[in-house]
């Protein structure tokens, strides 16, 4: 069993001014290993308190999470991370922020080299090792960020918006190599996106979230990400029952919004 | 020699860049529009253009074009000084230069001096009637004192041949002026002369001490007339002392003047002797009366037309004189601008821009000279090279308590007076440096002192300061723990503290690099606590993801990313030091650049004061361009992450 479980999760935040937020409420949900989940949601539905809580950055007020059985209590190397800006370490070379996991573990050099150069290759940054991570473009810079992430082999990944900040052309190329690695490494992984068609494409399973307090408002399981491994992405967006599910969401997420609007004025 | 060159580089370096950029201007067609800061890249021709102009206007407002072209110049302006010098006591007796005659000139302010006194007695409330009308009848005598002087009948003949006499010897001394041998020297005299002018040297020259080794002040205006022009000059100015020595004994009394005055002082005497405690203010009155009559008898009062002659024969002198000088006079309006060389008494002194403003080659041959280790500034050149034994930086290095830990005991004479050696104090000798090695050159010297320090107290300020402020950036008990000291002792300004520092730690190099510490400290501390706090959060998160350990994240993700911060902190600190240890060196010390300029500024040595701001500016330039190459450097990412 290697499966993340969330149960009874519960966040419950102060703001400076004093009130409270309840940021998420009884969630649960149970993540097969191997399985992409996207998640969605209007802003301040929780999903980025969820990634941190899964990640181990802050702990649940109360209720658990586990993965492999085992209860998340702190940051760890086998729940990778990717940020939406990349947060690469500017001052290192492309190749020493991808071994940079590794150099902290002091492993073998060598060892070390063969896979940087391997991550590299499957990345598609074959030959930019010694580039300084500061000239690199943001398409670029999230490729390193992928590989930094999975040189340590997780075995979960949490992405936050990780394609948010580029453009529409990378990002479809970024799209059809996450579902490459996804697909030949076999990781779990938590993809947040605030993009429609990005999670309807990505995800194997999608979770609407919907705010105030943050829940999971609705569920669904997704053909498109098995297809995206074999057509094209664009072919799919072509296909009827995916527009008919994009229409659908963007309602839900409407709605969502102009319920908060309707509470805050 | 070198300056005349200098000077004709610099021109024809003007006039050719000049013209260089008319002929780009119209050969390049294409310029960008107004506002486009194309518009102002390049340009090193006027890069030429604005240093040479800047020198061009150091060169003439210190008067160094005109030591160039005219060496003796000032010295021929200094003989000619004499002579105006020695002129004007009797110029300003008549309407030459001033409005008035001294005499008219004289009478009407003692005439106004008398008004306001008598005013002042008939509104006095503290003075009776009897004593007013005392008062006021002694004015009325003093004033009528005025006319005895001024009359003409009343002159007496001595008086009037004595100012025959005088009136004729300013006339010889026109004549012989005048003469193309004029003063007759001898060869005798003219050998004296020279071997004088050569003892003395020349204008603007530097004399070494031969005893402390140390330069002495320049000598600023040769005294001793070394052109023939100049020695007319000079001899005339030593005649025209004698006789305006003359004039000045003679006085204009007359016997009726005599025994009026005589008659009202011994009235006012007996009056104020006669009065009672308690008239204090009638007697003061009275004393002030006498003041006015005894200036009276002093003013070389004479007749409106007694001294006609005598002016004559002054300007017809004045203007021989000016003619004698020629073209001279252009040298003096035309390359000594902003002032001109004066005399006061017996020596000659630059007086205006050439004073304050060292010229070029004086300042050069003063540097040369402090920066040799046998002259130098106070015993200590600028900087140089010693010779020093390492092992004197051993026994620096190493404790002396090291031999002391040692087990057994220091080595005790013995009966026959020897003392035999033991292994303690061989350790002893080493630990204290007491030994021979190879030596090494090592620099020493103001500069290098001041620098040692700037560099000491900050190397100790960022090796505290950094570690401290990334703790206090990351921890809520270090930032609240060491803010309220930090918060307290930053605000003063640095200069506040060294006086009490100074008195201290001493006003060697402890004190100073203490301060300079305590001013790196504070920034240090703060930068670095900036870069800690300012790390993104996202890149910690990356780093604990990926499996990192507190200290690693500490030495490989939040001191990487603070580096800009701390970087840019350590240029404002070595700014900061700089300027502060420049003032703390002018408060105490024995050696340093402050130092320097602050025993110079105690003896008006403008040239040493020159010298230490141009090496205080290259220094702090240097520390600045190199500090900006190593942020280069280190941080190429910065602002572009």
């Amino acid at each position: 069993m290697s499966d993340l479980i969330s149960q009874n999760l519960n966040m419950i935040f102060k703001t400076p001014k004093g009130e409270t937020v309840h940021a998420l409420k009884d969630l649960n949900f149970t993540l097969k290993k191997g399985e992409l989940l996207t998640v969605l949601g209007p802003s301040g539905c929780g999903k980025t308190t969820l990634l941190n809580i899964t990640a181990g950055f802050i702990k649940p007020t109360s209720g658990n999470i586990t993965l492999n059985n085992k209860e998340i209590d702190g940051p760890g190397v086998e729940r990778g991370m990717v940020f939406q800006q990349g947060a690469l370490f500017e001052w290192l070379t492309v190749a020493e922020n991808v071994n940079f996991g590794l150099r902290m573990k002091k492993e073998d050099p060598i060892e070390t080299q063969r896979k940087v150069d391997e991550w590299l290759d499957i990345v598609g940054l074959k030959g930019f090792g010694n580039t300084p991570t500061y000239q690199l473009s943001g398409g670029m810079q999230q490729r390193v960020a992928l590989a930094r992430c999975l040189i340590n082999n997780p075995d979960l990944i949490l992405m936050d918006e990780p394609l948010g900040a580029l453009d529409a052309l990378t990002r479809e190329k970024m799209q059809s190599l996450v579902l490459k690695i996804w697909k030949e490494t076999g990781k779990t992984i938590i993809l947040i996106t605030h993009s429609v068609e990005e999670a309807l494409l990505l995800g194997e399973r999608l979770y609407v979230m919907a705010p105030r307090p943050g829940r999971i408002h609705k569920e669904y399981n997704l053909p498109f990400a098995s297809m995206g491994l074999k057509e094209d992405l664009r072919e799919i967006k072509k296909n009827k029952e995916f527009s008919q599910k994009r229409e659908e969401i963007l309602e839900m997420i409407w709605n969502m919004e102009e319920e908060i609007m309707g509470k805050d004025n | 020699m070198l300056t005349q060159i200098l000077t004709f580089l610099i021109f024809f370096a003007v006039i050719g860049c000049i013209l260089y950029g008319r002929r780009l201007i119209r050969t390049e067609k294409v310029d960008a529009v107004f506002g486009n800061p194309e518009r102002a890249l390049g340009g090193t021709h006027w890069v030429i253009v604005g240093s040479s102009f800047l020198l061009l206007v150091w060169l003439y407002y210190s008067w160094d074009i005109a030591k160039g072209f005219y060496p003796k110049s000032a010295n021929e302006l200094c003989q000619v000084a004499k002579v105006n010098d020695s002129l004007l006591g009797l110029k300003y007796q008549f309407p030459i230069e001033e409005r008035e005659f001294k005499s008219t000139s004289q009478i009407k302010k003692e005439n106004k001096n008398l008004k306001i006194i008598k005013n002042e007695i008939q509104n006095s409330e503290e003075l009776n009637g009897q004593q007013k009308t005392i008062l006021i009848s002694y004015i009325i005598k003093t004033k009528q004192l005025i006319p005895l002087l001024t009359n003409e009948n009343l002159i007496e003949d001595e008086t009037k041949q004595k100012i025959d006499d005088i009136t004729g010897k300013i006339n010889l001394l026109t004549e012989n002026f005048q003469k193309p041998d004029y003063p007759f020297e001898t060869e005798r005299e003219l050998n004296e002369r020279l071997k004088a002018v050569k003892e003395e040297g020349g204008w603007g020259i530097t004399k070494v001490d031969a005893g402390s080794g140390s330069i002495e002040n320049t000598l600023e205006v040769p005294l001793v007339p070394a052109t023939y022009r100049g020695l007319k000059f000079h001899a005339a100015a030593q005649k025209l002392n004698l006789i305006s020595d003359e004039f000045f004994k003679l006085r204009n009394h007359n016997p009726l003047f005599k025994s009026k005055i005589k008659e009202l002082k011994e009235e006012i005497k007996s009056y104020r002797k006669n009065l009672g405690d308690n008239e204090e203010i009638a007697s003061t009155y009275a004393k002030n009366i006498v003041k006015i009559a005894r200036r009276i008898e002093f003013a070389s009062i004479y007749p409106p037309n007694a001294l006609d002659k005598m002016q004559a024969a002054i300007i017809k002198f004045d203007n021989a004189q000016k003619d004698a000088q020629g073209g001279l006079r252009f040298i003096d309006m035309f390359l000594f601008p902003a002032g001109t060389i004066i005399a006061s008494g017996p020596s000659c002194s630059e007086q205006g821009s050439g004073r304050w403003l060292p010229k070029p080659s004086d300042t050069f041959n003063k540097f040369v000279l402090m920066s040799k280790p046998s002259v130098g500034y106070k015993d200590i050149p600028l900087l140089w090279i010693q010779m020093v034994d390492v092992s004197k930086m051993i026994g620096f290095i190493l404790p002396d308590w090291i031999a002391d830990i040692l087990p057994g005991e220091y080595p005790v004479h013995t009966k026959d007076g020897i003392v035999k050696q033991n292994f303690k104090g061989g350790v002893l000798k080493i630990v204290t440096g007491d030994f021979n090695l190879f030596k090494v050159p090592v620099p020493y010297g103001h500069i290098w002192d001041s620098f040692l320090r700037v560099f000491l107290g900050l190397i100790f300020g960022i090796l505290i300061g950094v570690p401290l402020g990334l703790f206090m950036g990351l921890n809520r008990f270090a930032k609240g723990f060491f803010d309220p000291l930090i918060e307290l002792y930053r605000p003063v300004p640095p200069l506040a503290w060294a006086p009490l520092i100074i008195s201290v730690l001493g006003i060697d190099n402890t004190g100073k690099v203490f301060l300079l510490f305590m001013v790196s400290l504070s920034i240090m501390i703060i930068s670095a606590r900036a870069g800690a706090s300012g790390t993104q959060l996202s890149k910690i998160h990356a780093a604990h993801s990926l499996g990192a350990s507190k200290k690693q994240i500490l030495r490989h993700v939040i001191f990487p990313n603070s580096l800009p911060e701390i970087l840019t902190g350590i240029r404002v600190a070595v700014g900061m030091c700089w300027g502060t240890l420049v003032a703390a060196e002018f408060l105490a010390g024995t050696t340093g650049i402050g130092f320097v300029e602050n025993v110079a500024k105690k003896y008006f040595q403008y040239e040493v004061i020159w010298i230490t701001i141009f090496i205080m500016g290259m220094l702090g330039l240097l520390f600045d361009i190199t500090l900006r190459k190593i942020i280069d450097k280190t941080i190429p990412w910065r602002g572009k992450g």
